[in-house]
C-alpha cells in the first residue's frame, strides 16, 4: 500500500517533468512570443517598449537556460509569476482551481447518477424499449460535439426559459453550475451508461450467478449481494478515467460559460503566450489525472479482494 | 409419500430463435429413487447440462423447457410460481457444477457463501449461519474451518473452491443433487476423492445424486442406474451393472469397446469416445430417424426413415434402436 503510494508519487515526478518539457518546446516552436501577442492584439505598444518587456521577462534568453530558471523554481514549489498580471501564478490558480474542482464532481456527480441507472436498468430490461433508447441516448450522447450542446443548453433553459442563468459563476451557488456541469457530464454519463451496462450483461452471463440463482434467492437479493458489486468493479475504473481526464475536458466549455476555473485561464494564457500560467494550468490538469487515478488504485483494494498490491 | 424422487417424464426442451423452435433435447423419461445414485452419460453437447439445468429450473433464453413433466417428490415443477419454485432450489433440489474455478462469487469470502444457505432456507441471522458454515465446510473435509471461513475464492484451489460449492449445495440436506460433471475441470489426482466425499455425504444426508459425466467407467462404478444419453435423447436406460457386462444400444457397446481395458485409465473421457468414428450432431442438424444412424455401423434404411422409440427389454431396461443386441 506504502508501496503503491511511493510508486505514484514518483510517477507523478516524472509526468511533471515531461509536461512541462513538453509546454516548453512547444511554445518555442509555435511562432509568437508574450510580446508579440500584445501587439497582435491590436494595441498600440511602440517598438521600445516591445524590446524592454521582453528583456525584463528574460524572454530572449536561450531556450535551455528559460528552462533551467523555470525547473529550478518548480523544484522550491515556486510556478513562477504571470507575464500578463505580474501575479505569482500560483495566486492565480488558487480560486481557480476551486472553481475548476466543483465543475467536474458536480459533472462527475451527473453522470453517474444517470449512467449507471440507466446503463443497469438498460441490461437489466435487454432487448426492450429502455435498453434501445438509452443506448440510442448514449451514442447520441458520445456524439455530439459538447460545445454545441452546451449552446443549445444555454438557448433552452436560460434564453427560453429563463429558468437559469447563461454564464459566469454568480455568487458561487449552485445556479450557475447546474448548466455547465450538465454539458461537460454528457460524454461521461453516456460512456458510464454503455460501459455499465456491457458490465451487468457480462456479470449476468457469468457462472457464480448461475449458483446464485441456484441456491434460490430473490432477484433483488441477487442483484444486491451479487451482481451490483461485482459490476460495479468493471465500471469504476471508468468512472475514475471519466473524472480524472475532466479538468482537462472541461477547457472548452469552461470557456463557453465563461467559468473562471483553470481551463479559462488556460485558453487566455496561450493566446497570449503566457508561458507560466499555461504551465501551472496544464500542472493543475495533469496532477488531478494524477490523483484520481491514485485514489481509484486504492478505490480497488476496498472493493476487490483479488487485488493486493505488494 | 411416493418413492420417486424425481420423476421426469417426456420432457423436451427447445431453443427459441425468434419464431423458429430448435428442438435440443426430447421425450426424456426417467425416474430417480430417494437415496439413489443415478447416472446419466454421453458426449459433449448431447444435451446432459440442459437436462441438469432444467430440472433445477434454471434454463437461461433461449433456451426453455417446451414440453413434459419435472415431478419432484410427486410435485409437478411447471405450474410453481417463480416464489415457490425458489423455496425448492437450494433447499430441495441443489446443484454443483462443471467449472470451480468460476463458480463462486469472488467478491464475498466462502463463509458468507455458505452461510447464505441457511439465511435463505432456514431464515438463520447471519451470525448463526456462520457457525453452520464453519460445520458445513468441517464436513466437506476442509482442514481449519474457522480460518478458511474468511478466505476469498481466489485464495483456494480448484478441488477446494469445488468443496466449497458441495458445502453449498449440501447444506439444507436436500432431496436431490444433480452434479454435472463436478470433476471435470479437476487434476486428475483429486477426482476420485471429489466424487467419494459427494457421495459419501449424500448416502449419509439421504440425498438422491444424479452423477452427470461422460467418463462411463465413473458412472458405471458408482450409480445405481445409468442412462446413456445421445443428441437430445435417451437412448439405454440399465441397472449399472448390466450396462457395463451387456449393453443393447450400438452407442453405448461403442462407448465402452473405447474404455480402455484391465482399468488401464485415460485422463480424459473424451478422448476415448473419439473412437466411435464421427461427432454428435449438432443441434439444427439432428437426423430424421434414427440420430445415430450416421455413425452406426448396423444402421439400415429402416433405421433412417423415421424416429426410433424407446422399447422395453426383456431381462429389465429400455433402448432406443431397432437392431440392439
Ligand atoms: N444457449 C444456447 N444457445 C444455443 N445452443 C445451445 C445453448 N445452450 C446449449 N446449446 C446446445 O445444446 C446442446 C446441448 O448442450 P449441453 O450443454 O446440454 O451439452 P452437455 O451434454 O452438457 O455437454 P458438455 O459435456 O460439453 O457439458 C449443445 O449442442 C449446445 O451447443
Ligand atoms: S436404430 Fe439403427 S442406426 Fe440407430 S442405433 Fe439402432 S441400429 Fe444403429
Ligand atoms: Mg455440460
Amino acid at each position: 500500500m506504502l508501496n503503491v503510494l511511493l510508486r505514484r508519487l514518483f510517477q507523478a515526478a516524472l509526468t511533471v517533468l515531461v509536461v512541462v518539457t513538453l509546454v516548453f518546446v512547444l511554445f518555442s516552436v509555435i511562432p509568437g512570443t508574450y510580446a508579440s501577442s500584445l501587439q497582435a492584439d491590436k494595441r498600440d505598444v511602440s517598438a521600445e517598449v516591445l524590446e524592454r518587456i521582453e528583456a525584463e521577462l528574460g524572454l530572449n534568453d536561450p531556450l535551455p537556460q528559460r528552462f533551467g530558471r523555470y525547473m529550478a523554481g518548480l523544484a522550491q514549489g515556486d510556478l513562477g509569476v504571470s507575464y500578463a498580471t505580474k501575479r505569482p501564478v500560483a495566486d492565480m490558480l488558487s480560486g481557480r482551481v476551486w472553481a475548476s474542482f466543483r465543475l467536474a464532481c458536480a459533472a462527475i456527480l451527473f453522470a453517474v447518477c444517470i449512467g449507471l441507472p440507466l446503463g443497469f436498468f438498460a441490461a437489466m430490461r435487454r432487448g426492450s424499449w429502455l435498453d434501445t433508447a438509452t443506448m440510442t441516448l448514449a451514442v447520441s450522447g458520445l456524439s455530439i460535439p459538447a460545445f454545441w450542446a452546451g449552446l443549445v443548453l444555454m438557448y433552452v433553459f436560460s434564453l427560453k426559459l429563463h429558468w437559469l442563468p447563461t454564464f459566469g459563476y454568480g455568487s458561487g451557488g449552485l445556479k450557475h453550475l447546474i448548466l455547465p456541469a450538465i454539458t461537460l457530464g454528457i460524454a461521461p454519463m453516456a460512456l458510464l451508461a454503455r460501459t455499465t451496462r456491457a458490465a451487468v450483461l457480462e456479470t449476468l452471463n457469468s457462472d457464480f450467478i448461475r449458483t446464485a440463482r441456484s441456491k434460490g434467492m430473490s432477484e433483488r437479493r441477487l442483484v444486491l449481494r451479487h451482481l451490483a458489486r461485482n459490476a460495479f468493479v468493471l465500471v469504476l475504473t471508468t468512472i475514475g478515467l471519466q473524472f480524472g481526464s475532466m479538468l482537462g475536458g472541461s477547457v472548452v466549455i469552461e470557456k463557453l460559460f465563461a467559468w473562471p476555473g483553470v481551463g479559462s485561464l488556460l485558453i487566455d494564457s496561450v493566446g497570449l503566450r503566457d508561458i507560466p500560467a499555461v504551465q501551472g494550468a496544464i500542472l493543475v490538469i495533469v496532477l488531478f489525472f494524477l490523483l484520481i487515478n491514485t485514489l481509484v488504485d486504492l478505490a480497488y483494494l476496498v472493493v476487490d479482494p483479488r487485488i493486493r498490491y505488494r | 409419500m411416493t418413492k420417486a424422487v424425481l420423476d421426469v417424464r417426456n420432457l423436451a426442451i427447445s431453443l427459441s430463435d425468434g419464431a423458429v423452435r430448435v428442438p435440443a433435447v426430447e421425450g426424456v423419461d426417467f425416474t430417480i429413487n430417494r437415496g439413489e445414485v443415478f447416472g446419466l452419460v454421453g458426449e459433449s453437447g448431447c444435451g446432459k447440462s440442459l437436462c441438469a439445468l432444467a430440472l433445477a429450473g434454471l434454463l437461461k433464453a433461449p433456451m426453455a423447457v417446451s414440453g413434459g413433466q419435472i415431478l419432484l417428490e410427486g410435485r409437478d415443477l411447471a405450474p410453481l410460481p417463480p416464489r415457490e419454485m425458489r423455496r425448492l432450489r437450494g433447499d430441495k433440489v441443489s446443484m454443483i457444477f462443471q467449472e470451480p474455478m468460476t463458480a463462486l462469487n469472488p467478491l464475498m469470502t466462502v463463509g458468507d457463501q455458505i452461510g447464505e444457505m441457511f439465511v435463505l432456507h432456514r431464515g438463520l441471522t447471519p451470525r448463526a449461519a456462520r457457525l453452520k458454515a464453519i460445520e458445513a465446510l468441517e464436513q466437506v473435509q476442509v482442514s481449519s474451518p474457522e480460518r478458511r471461513i474468511n478466505a476469498y475464492p481466489h485464495q483456494l484451489s480448484g478441488g477446494m473452491r469445488q468443496r466449497v460449492m458441495i458445502a453449498i449445495a449440501l447444506a439444507c440436506d436436500p432431496a436431490l443433487l444433480i452434479a454435472d460433471e463436478p470433476t471435470t475441470a479437476l487434476d486428475v489426482t483429486i477426482q476420485a476423492e471429489i466424487v467419494e466425499l459427494v457421495l459419501e455425504l449424500c448416502r449419509a444426508k439421504g440425498t438422491a445424486v444424479m452423477m452427470i459425466s461422460h467418463d462411463l467407467g465413473l458412472v458405471a462404478r458408482v450409480c445405481n442406474r445409468v442412462a446413456v444419453m445421445y443428441a437430445g435423447q435417451i437412448v439405454e436406460q440399465r441397472s449399472a451393472e448390466e450396462i457395463f457386462t451387456a449393453p443393447a444400444h450400438p452407442y453405448t457397446r461403442g462407448l465402452i469397446n473405447a474404455l480402455p481395458r484391465l482399468g488401464r485409465r485415460l485422463e480424459r473421457g473424451q478422448e476415448r469416445l473419439t473412437e466411435i468414428g464421427g461427432v454428435v450432431p449438432a443441434i439444427r442438424d439432428f437426423p430424421q430417424g434414427c440420430r445415430f444412424a450416421p455413425r452406426c455401423t448396423r444402421a439400415t434404411a429402416e433405421c433412417r426413415a423415421a424416429p426410433v422409440a424407446m422399447t422395453d427389454l426383456n431381462e429389465g431396461g429400455r433402448v432406443r434402436c431397432l437392431h440392439h443386441v
